[in-house]
């Protein structure tokens, strides 16, 4: 982290400022998923108010940033329309750069990848693959075993992946997105 | 009148009976779709969460797609495709930095002013009007109407209804015969992307929906997003054991409940692909 610490990065990036927050809970309250993090909404943006390295590391192994399924409610309820969830998508991707990925969490991260690998190669989401691929990374290898024929039986799993055929236009977005 | 049609990985695979119903829906009323030419994955959660170019740049080619083949109108069934091309087309707009770069990179004109319809915006302005007098077999039955998060967040970019009691399919169940109840969860989130990586997160905010569709004794919950459907159907083993209870509520695609009232056929509604099915479909 630079000197001018993290508060002007998130700023510069994201347009976010995080001082706005007045510590009204609202965000907190109507977070769908509050119970399941380590700290809620409103604490997360208590703690990057304080510009303290040590609660931004914090923040950056954190379960919560992992949790947040961007549902946007914290940002519809916000008085201040603060963009949490902006910021979410921001925190994970400064986690992944750091290596500070919560372990607990490195479930939904690999799932998050398998998803992006599937579109990167055939432009579209195969699902059987994204599974499988998912299974591979996680060892999950029996999880979803019981619905699986269920759906193969109800024509929700086709078996041959969809291409996309201007494979050369999706190469140069996926390169000029990093 | 050439109405684009932008159906999502999801449609063709998961949810396979929510675009044979809209389909089927469309071909009832004489309303032709022009599926966009080679279409690719609009990136769902995952862009957005791992790489916040990516989340726009794949968006934005389907948009430039249609406008290059002269779609300026497009209807988006599922709800996180709709989201991600809406909030697509606002960044665009509002960023010409961006817009410029994305076209280039695609090497695409990029308008940026391509109307995007959701499946109740479609119903509304082509369907629902011809509706009334098409009914052979009104779907009389309770249901809860479930938005969640998609349809209706972020408001500012949407504007599409209601942001914490939206009404507008409600209005549609009604004008087909059903009573649509009051309930708490309309808006809330069914665990969303968390389906295979964290099925507990998931079965327990299903889990919550489903009890209160139940509690209020609604036949049905209707839905207009593949994610929430596959969360709240697919998903009932782990909401029951969530729940200690049986649920048995169905969990139906607008497209289907409105076949069903203009007496399309159901195999045209892909009514037998529902894992839990609704007890009155005979
Ligand atoms: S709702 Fe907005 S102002 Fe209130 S605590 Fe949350 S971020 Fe801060
Ligand atoms: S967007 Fe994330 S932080 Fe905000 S309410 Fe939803 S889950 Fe919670």
């Amino acid at each position: 982290m630079e000197k001018k610490g993290y508060l002007s990065e998130i700023k510069s990036n994201t347009g976010l400022n995080v001082n706005r927050c007045y510590q009204c809970g609202k965000c907190s309250a109507g977070c769908a998923v509050a119970e399941e993090m380590d700290y809620p909404p409103s604490r997360l943006m208590r703690m990057l108010q304080t510009n303290n390295k040590e609660n931004y590391g914090k923040i950056l192994a954190s379960e919560t940033i992992w949790l947040c399924v961007s549902c946007q409610n914290c940002l519809t309820r916000c008085p201040m329309e603060i963009d949490i969830p902006r910021l979410m998508d921001y925190l994970r991707e400064r986690a992944i750069k750091e290596k500070t990925i919560n372990k607990k969490s490195k479930n939904i991260l690999s799932f998050h990848k398998a998803f992006l690998d599937s579109v990167k190669y055939t432009g579209r989401l195969y699902e059987i693959g994204l599974v499988a691929d998912y299974k591979m990374r996680t060892f999950h290898v029996l999880q979803d075993m019981a619905i699986a024929p269920k759906m193969f039986a109800k024509g929700k799993l086709p078996i041959i992946p969809e291409n996309v055929k201007d494979k050369k236009q999706l190469h140069t977005i996926f390169k000029s997105s990093h | 009148m050439n109405i684009g049609f932008y159906p999502g990985c999801s449609l063709k695979g998961t949810s396979s009976e929510y675009a044979q119903s809209t389909l089927a829906l469309a071909k009832f009323f004489d309303i032709h779709f022009t599926e966009i030419r080679d279409w690719n994955c609009c990136g769902a959660t995952a862009a957005h969460n791992l790489n916040h170019e990516l989340s726009v740049a794949l968006p934005a080619r389907i948009l430039a797609l249609a406008e290059q083949q002269g779609l300026m109108e497009i209807v988006v069934p599922c709800a996180a495709c709709y989201n991600r091309l809406s909030v697509t087309q606002y960044a665009l707009n509002k960023d010409l930095v961006l817009k410029d770069r994305l076209s280039d990179t695609l090497q695409m004109p990029l308008s940026g002013n391509i109307r995007i319809l959701n499946v109740m915006q479609f119903i509304e302005k082509y369907i629902a009007g011809r509706i009334e007098e098409k009914i052979s077999k009104p779907f009389a039955h309770k249901v809860v109407c479930y938005y969640g998060c998609l349809l209706v967040r972020p408001y500012n970019i949407l504007r599409f209804d209601r942001l914490e009691d939206p009404q507008s399919m409600d209005a549609l169940m009604q004008k087909i015969g059903a009573t649509a109840l009051d309930w708490a969860y309309k808006t809330e989130c069914c665990g969303a992307g968390f389906s295979v990586s964290r099925t507990d997160v998931v079965a327990k905010l299903s889990g919550k929906i489903v009890k209160d569709a139940e509690d209020r004794e609604a036949e049905a919950i209707i839905v207009a997003c593949p994610m929430c459907q596959s969360n709240l159907d697919m998903r009932r083993p782990h909401i029951d054991s969530y729940l200690h209870t049986k649920t048995h509520i169905p969990v139906m695609y607008i497209t289907q409940a409105i076949g069903l009232a203009v007496g399309i056929k159901r195999e045209e509604l892909g009514l037998k692909k529902l894992f839990v099915a609704p007890a009155f479909v005979d």
